[in-house]
């Protein structure tokens, strides 16, 4: 059978800088991320919207990269995991997450990380209700959590003491 | 099999009208759209049959949430965050607030949909239970006009329902509630957050005095359809609340649901937990 669909042009601002890509309509915005931008801190975990490893914030919020076609991001602010340190100053999550050894083999980490700045910018004060509602669709096989939500914690006392 | 991309198109026009046109004009072929939750899922596993594809998630006409004396009304792209950052939902239609607060994670409910939940018409939904206690109404709109229906009966076996090919849900309304109403939820599911129900329970009564004056009902996971157990109403309205309703409504409630084994649950757990939901709910009342 031969294909008809065309890839179509689209633009959005991806950690701060407007990208125009042409690409089909139903890629996924993970794989659009990965292999048109080089953008490979989202992962691929499940590609089903189970585990939360290609986790990115679309205008704002947090969304499973794998389930968003990329022409559904047309004209929209994307933030991704290396949008997150300011050049070689790390984020307080992201420091966080290494003092508690809240990352190990890593490919949870970059949707851990944005979940958890996510979850602190809706809620800066979470209690641990708060922090295992924010974090329940991101998975990790290595740590048991304990960790990364000490370092959510952690990170918020950081963030306090900056504010 | 993963499908290959390049074979699937996906239209976004930027009205409702457009919308509908395409409908009308590529009948049955073209599958709506929304946030994805669902169909990404089915799309990605090569589970969907269809080739052409309608983004409807940025339709403003299906947006919003209105507010009147009489009724609050949903538009089909709310999102489960919507659904818990307003206050009247929170207020008034807990039960909603905690079906889309269970729903997935954040993630999930910051793209999932009220529209999407209802036409993806998963036996197992989270949100329809709640949406049939409280009595909900969906507009559907095509290109020939809109159309209101309840949606008590909208759902007519697994995955089928009133719903043309044509047609789209462009919003959910549901009538105020007040505080004589007590209501109750609960999902039980292998986890706490991120998980399909075994079994899901919405209720809310009147009790006037120690008799249940009015009484709605509606489980999840225990048939082809998310249910309304009108016939477990039954078995309790006007009754007085005591050991021999309860009895006499687990019993009607066993005939009512036909629950199955399956890889999340058995027929004989989902009976068991679907009176246990019911009885716990029945003694809040007394």
């Amino acid at each position: 059978m031969r294909d008809t669909v065309r890839k179509v042009e689209i633009s959005f601002c991806v950690n701060g800088e407007t990208k125009t890509v042409r690409a089909y309509p139903m890629a996924r915005l993970l794989d659009v991320l990965r292999e048109e931008l080089g953008l490979t801190g989202t992962k691929e975990g499940c590609g089903e919207g189970e585990c939360g490893a290609c986790s990115v914030l679309l205008d704002h919020k947090l969304v499973n990269s794998c389930l968003v076609p990329v022409l559904q991001a047309q004209e929209s602010e994307i933030k991704t995991i290396e949008g997150i340190a300011k050049g070689e100053q790390l984020h307080a999550v992201q420091e966080a997450f290494i003092s508690c050894g809240g990352a190990q083999c890593g490919i949870c980490t970059p949707g851990m990380v944005l979940a958890a700045i996510s979850l602190l910018e809706r809620i800066p004060q979470p209690n641990q209700a708060d922090i295992r509602h924010g974090l329940a669709g991101n998975l990790c096989r290595c740590t048991g959590y304990t960790k990364i939500f000490e370092a959510v914690v952690q990170a918020c006392r950081t963030i306090g003491l900056q504010a | 099999m993963r499908p290959r991309v390049s074979a699937y198109q996906l239209h976004a026009p930027d009205t409702l009208q457009a919308a509908l046109a395409l409908l009308e004009q590529e009948r049955g072929t073209l599958q709506p759209l929304a946030g994805g939750t669902d169909l990404m899922v089915l799309w990605e596993s090569g589970k969907l049959t269809h080739k052409k594809f309608l983004s409807i998630w940025k339709l403003p006409e299906l947006k919003g949430i209105a507010v009147t004396p009489e009724h609050i009304t949903l538009g089909a792209l709310t999102t489960y965050t919507d659904v818990l950052e307003h206050p009247l939902l929170k207020s008034e239609f807990p039960l909603l607030c905690q079906a889309a607060r269970e729903t997935g994670g954040v993630a999930t409910q910051n793209r999932g949909t009220l529209g999407g939940n209802i036409v993806n018409a998963s036996p197992a939904a989270d949100s329809p239970p709640a949406l049939l206690v409280y009595d909900a109404k969906l507009e559907l709109v095509s290109a020939r006009g809109t159309r209101w229906v309840a949606y008590h009966g909208f759902h007519t076996g697994y995955k089928e329902m009133g719903l043309s090919k044509d047609e789209l849900i462009r919003s959910i309304r549901l009538p105020r509630t007040d505080d004589r109403w007590r209501q109750g939820y609960r999902k039980v599911g292998t986890r706490k957050a991120q998980a399909i129900s075994k079994v899901c329970f919405a209720g809310r009564a009147i009790v006037d005095g120690r008799r249940i004056q009015d009484i709605r009902i509606a489980f999840g996971s225990v048939a082809p359809i998310v249910l309304r157990c009108v016939e477990t109403e039954n078995a309790l309205r006007s009754e007085p609340l005591g050991s021999s309703a309860m009895v006499a409504a687990k019993r009607t409630l066993a005939r009512e649901i036909t629950p199955i084994d399956d890889i999340r649950s058995t027929a004989a757990y989902r009976l068991k937990v679907a009176q246990n939901l019911l009885e716990e709910f029945l003694l809040t009342l007394q």
